[in-house]
């Protein structure tokens, strides 16, 4: 086909008119997408960029170091430990049950952990590490890593972790941390970041939950750039944060190990060792106790079953939340009471006939012959009780309660240990508002011997003894300093309690330890310079009825454990300087001068040596049953000999 | 066909066609593959082998190919122009019955050594095809209707296969694609009255009839729509794309984020980000100056497709380089409107710059057709 050339030019001039219209309507489009470029990238460049950023820039919480804890000489009670962990991720396992199998054959690996590691794996994007195991022994880690080219897809790990180098001596004082929960999220009323990091560790009871926030530290961040499915591509920045504030205790680790063994030796009880100059608590002990490293770790139900179920108590901090029946060594108090009020004078003497008589009821002296006529000194010493109901029916109530209060009795203590309790200090209004009854003259003989309504904590008969030794009104510290800065040692103003009248007080309770009729003069420090004074005490958990009486009243060893009587004893010493008080209460463990004193004698005498006594300290008849004691007593082998510290 | 209808004595021979070839349309076409094998490069995070590298081999073939097209002389091309839509229009028939399925969609056949896509083969023979008729075709016979009937069919023949795939951006690409060949070829002015009309009809037709049993498009095809007109509807799922492409190439300002130092592609924000969203890398590292500079280098292969489709006066030569120059132009405008939010996902990949072996050959096959319909031009009075 031949086409002519002005066909060919005609064709040509139209196909010319419509390219270039062609071209122009091209053109008007990419003019288009050239003005939508601009309007993107210079007019809303601000807008896009800050929507890139937010895109791709994420924080992440960077846990403080928790504040250490250190006792008086500073040694740790608390700190943090490396934790080694065994970590997976699942993109580089491949087969991760082919990898966890070959793992099982090295090391032990607990089927409820590895569950829930399971399941955390199967919820999580494949690059995030999943811990299968933590809290690993070194010689774990070290196995892991031998192996590691058969184990794609396994690091060993390391992070902090709390832990007590004690152990059990400072389970009740400091108490634990665990991971937090949601029931201490919805408690706490607190907005910290860092309780959304899972299984943080915040304390749960002590120390470590009254200062929390200080042990805490402050969160620091860091800036990831993460790509949309959340993998992280590289870090941007870092702030440290500020780790927790390092805490010194008042108490000594050394006194403390040998309070804790000394009073394990009973079944259950508690003691209370304080500075009769600053109030400084040396010694808070409750046994038995509990090892808190469990509880970080997560305790298992079996063992946790086991702490609660046991009847002596371990969890509780006896110490501070126990309230007794402070007994006989309530007695200072009706005394001083008595005196100020000028109801009695010291050396006034009253007949005891081995019972004192209200009305058409009788209440009984604890010695059924009774004492015959005895002043102060000798009622005190031999703990009449007859010559305390006189002094009480005579007094009051009231003024006895007032005369309590300036000794610390009804008062709950700033001291930062869990459920501190105030105990109680009965008064007519008291018990009008509590069981809307009118107060009887016979509460008043029962709150005479530390009975009835009267509770008292082995802490506040601590402050009590370290206050009628003192003559001040010191009260108790348990932290000695934050960071270096040492706490306020509060009170030591004066108690307002005449100084002749206590002198004959502590005179009183010299006798106890130290005269032949004393109550505890079994328990006696044989070294004059360093001697006690005391009071045992010993209440009655149990109504004793008169048929019993009449009987003759079981004696404690025929009882079941939980209705024998209570021990208890306060002292302090040296009586001539004043240095240390004690409390001890022995929870059903009968006598205060055959089961309270003793144990009394002993922290004493360690808390004046600053390790375990010489035996010359004791009365020669009882040097060989102490040295057995001693010899046997299970101590942290740093404490037998004080472990070279500085004494306090 | 006659040999002398193109005045051979005028036409260049043997090596001196070289000197003949459009030389600034070759620079041009290397320049802008290079910008694919920078962001190609960079959005493989530093890695050669992995994307630029099999990219800069087939460009490499592909520029074999366009020389060794533009060196064979126009007319055989013409000749060749039916043969070829029909292989086309076969293997477009072939990938349906036989077609790897990937990405949901039937589009390719696997050669071994290359996986080709029959309907970006099928873009540039259509245009063969259409410029080959109007060549043979009367001038004045082009507007009747008849003679508009046939090329519409060969339009919709193939547009009709590749929608089955489905693959509606490339049957939009050949319904434009050959419509602008007819146009260029002066289908009457009337007839496009027509077509717009017709469009806004088809338009109000496919909203209509969805959820209808009659309904035109595929659902996913409709969500696109759905998240085009408003991506804020879904930003995590269907208009993700949208939504992290206009972030990326509105966060580039104006001179970018520097290369490799894309956040957004770099993270993974973006999807297909070596393929059809590679323009948004290169607009976030390089802002706005290096997202215009690609647009200009794109407007300049235009013009001067135009310049010589307009000088030539072969006709079949000059309407093929108008075809191919509107194909190419689409390839662009749909792509850069897509990533910038003025027009839905429709998967077209950015020409020259996107990763992807079949298209990469056949457009530099195409413009060496253009290089031989420069080289051969009818010359002298």
């Amino acid at each position: 086909m031949k086409r002519s050339s002005r066909d060919t030019a005609t064709s040509a001039r139209r196909v010319s008119r419509r390219a270039l219209v062609l071209g122009g309507l091209q053109l008007g489009v990419m003019g288009a997408l050239g003005l939508r470029m601009r309007q993107m990238q210079i007019e809303q460049a601000d807008e896009f960029r800050l929507l890139a950023d937010e895109n791709r820039i994420n924080m992440r919480l960077i846990a403080p170091a928790r504040g250490l804890i250190f006792d008086r000489n500073g040694r740790p009670i608390a700190e943090n430990a490396q934790n080694y962990r065994i970590v997976i991720v699942k993109e580089d396992a491949g087969d991760v049950d082919e990898v966890i199998a070959r793992l099982q054959k090295l090391i032990h690996l607990d089927e409820g952990e590895l569950e829930r590691a399971r399941r955390e794996l199967d919820r999580r994007s494949p690059f995030v590490p999943v811990t299968l195991t933590d809290q690993r022994s070194w010689e774990d880690i070290a196995t892991v890593a031998v192996n590691a080219p058969a184990l794609p897809g396994i690091t060993p790990d390391v992070g902090l972790t709390r832990n007590y180098p004690l152990r059990d001596d400072f389970a009740h004082v400091v108490g634990y941390v665990g991971p937090v929960s949601d029931y201490d999220l919805s408690r706490m009323d607190d907005d910290d970041p860092l309780l959304q990091i899972p299984k943080f560790q915040i304390g749960k009871t002590g120390v470590e939950n009254k200062l929390e926030r200080r042990l805490r530290g402050k969160a620091g961040t860091k800036q990831i750039e993460v790509n949309a499915a959340g993998r992280v591509m590289r870090e941007l920045g870092r702030d440290e944060g500020t780790p927790g504030s390092n805490l010194q205790l008042t108490v000594d680790a050394g006194l403390q190990n040998f309070v804790q063994a000394r009073l394990a030796l009973g079944h259950s009880a508690a003691a209370v060792v304080m500075d009769v100059r600053d109030g400084d608590l040396l010694a808070v002990g409750s046994a038995p106790a509990f090892d808190p490293n469990k509880f970080v770790r997560g305790i298992s139900s079996a063992d946790y079953a086991l702490l609660t179920e046991n009847m002596y108590r371990p969890l509780s901090n006896k110490a501070a939340q126990g309230g007794y029946p402070p007994g006989s060594t309530f007695k200072m108090m009706v005394t001083l009471a008595a005196l100020e009020m000028g109801e009695v004078t010291p050396d006034e003497t009253i007949w005891c006939p081995g019972y004192h008589t209200l009305g058409n009821r009788r209440f009984h002296c604890w010695k059924r012959g009774g004492h015959g006529h005895v002043d102060l000194e000798e009622s005190l010493q031999q703990s009449c009780d007859v010559y305390y109901y006189e002094l009480a029916q005579r007094v009051g109530i009231d003024k006895i309660a007032e005369m309590s209060r300036r000794f610390g009795f009804g008062h709950r203590f700033d001291v930062p240990m869990s459920a501190v309790t105030d105990g109680i200090m009965p008064t007519k209004q008291w018990k009008r508002d509590r069981y809307d009854k009118g107060w009887l003259v016979g509460d008043s003989l029962n709150a005479a011997i530390g009975q009835g309504f009267v509770l008292a904590s082995p802490l506040q008969l601590a402050v009590m003894s370290a206050r009628l030794a003192s003559g001040s009104a010191i009260e108790p510290r348990l932290i000695k300093s934050v960071d270096g800065v040492e706490t306020e040692v509060k009170g030591g103003g004066p108690l307002g309690v005449n100084e002749n009248h206590l002198r004959r007080v502590r005179k009183a309770m010299y006798a106890v330890s130290n005269s032949r009729r004393g109550t505890a003069y079994g328990s006696r420090i044989q070294d004059e310079a360093l001697a006690l004074a005391g009071k045992t005490g010993t209440s009655q958990v149990r109504n004793i009825t008169a048929a019993e009486r009449a009987r003759g009243v079981t004696s404690n060893a025929d009882l079941p454990w939980k209705r024998r009587d209570h021990a208890l004893f306060v002292g302090f010493a040296p009586y001539t300087a004043p240095r240390y008080a004690v409390s001890v209460v022995v929870e059903h463990g009968g006598g205060g001068s055959s089961a309270a004193a003793p144990v009394a004698r002993d922290i004493l005498l360690y808390a004046l040596h600053g390790k375990l006594p010489p035996l010359e300290s004791y009365p020669t008849s009882q040097r060989q049953e102490i040295e057995e004691m001693q010899r046997t007593l299970p101590l942290s082998p740093l404490d037998r000999d004080g472990g070279g510290r500085s004494r306090a | 066909m006659s040999y002398l209808e193109y005045n051979v004595p005028r036409v260049p021979r043997g090596v001196a066609k070289v000197f003949y070839l459009n030389w600034a349309l070759v620079l041009l076409l290397t320049a802008v593959s290079a910008v694919g094998f920078l962001m190609l490069y960079s959005v493989a995070g530093g890695d050669l082998s992995r994307w630029a590298e099999p990219q800069m081999k087939r460009f490499a073939m592909g520029m074999v190919l366009l020389f060794i097209v533009a060196m064979v002389p126009i007319w055989f091309w013409r000749n060749m122009a039916g043969l070829a839509y029909l292989g086309s229009l076969f293997l477009l028939v072939l990938v349906e019955l036989i077609g790897t399925t990937g990405m949901g969609a039937q589009r390719w056949i696997d050669l071994g050594f290359m996986r080709l896509q029959p309907s970006e083969l099928m873009k540039i023979t259509l245009v063969m095809m259409l410029a080959a008729y109007y060549d043979w075709l009367d001038v004045d016979k082009v507007s009747r209707p008849l003679w508009v009937l046939v090329p519409l069919v060969l339009i919709l023949a193939p547009t009709f296969l590749v929608l089955k795939q489905p693959d509606l951006g490339t049957a939009l690409l050949l319904i434009m694609g050959g419509g602008a060949v007819m146009f260029a070829a002066g289908v009457s002015w009337w007839y496009w009255g027509v077509v717009v009309a017709m469009g806004a009809g088809l338009v109000s037709a496919v909203f209509y009839s969805r959820g209808t049993p009659w309904q035109l498009l595929k659902d996913y095809q409709y969500r696109r729509i759905d998240t085009f007109l408003d991506p804020s509807t879904d930003p995590l799922g269907a208009g993700y794309h949208i939504t992290q492409s206009k972030i990326a190439l509105g966060s580039g300002g104006w001179t970018g984020r520097g290369f490799m130092q894309g956040t957004q592609s770099r993270l993974n924000f973006l999807p297909e980000k070596h393929t059809d969203f590679i323009f948004t890398t290169l607009a976030e590292e390089f802002g706005f100056v290096g997202a215009f500079s690609l647009l200009t280098l794109y407007a300049l292969i235009i013009l001067f497709c135009i310049h010589s489709a307009v000088t030539n006066r072969d006709r079949f030569g000059s309407l093929m380089t108008l075809g191919i120059a509107a194909t190419f132009f689409l390839f662009f405008a749909v792509n850069m409107s897509m990533v910038m939010g003025l027009a839905p996902v429709v998967g077209v990949p950015l020409p020259l710059v996107s990763y992807g072996g079949s298209a990469m050959l056949v457009l530099l096959v195409a413009f060496g057709l253009v290089q031989s319909a420069h080289v051969h031009r009818p010359r002298g009075p």
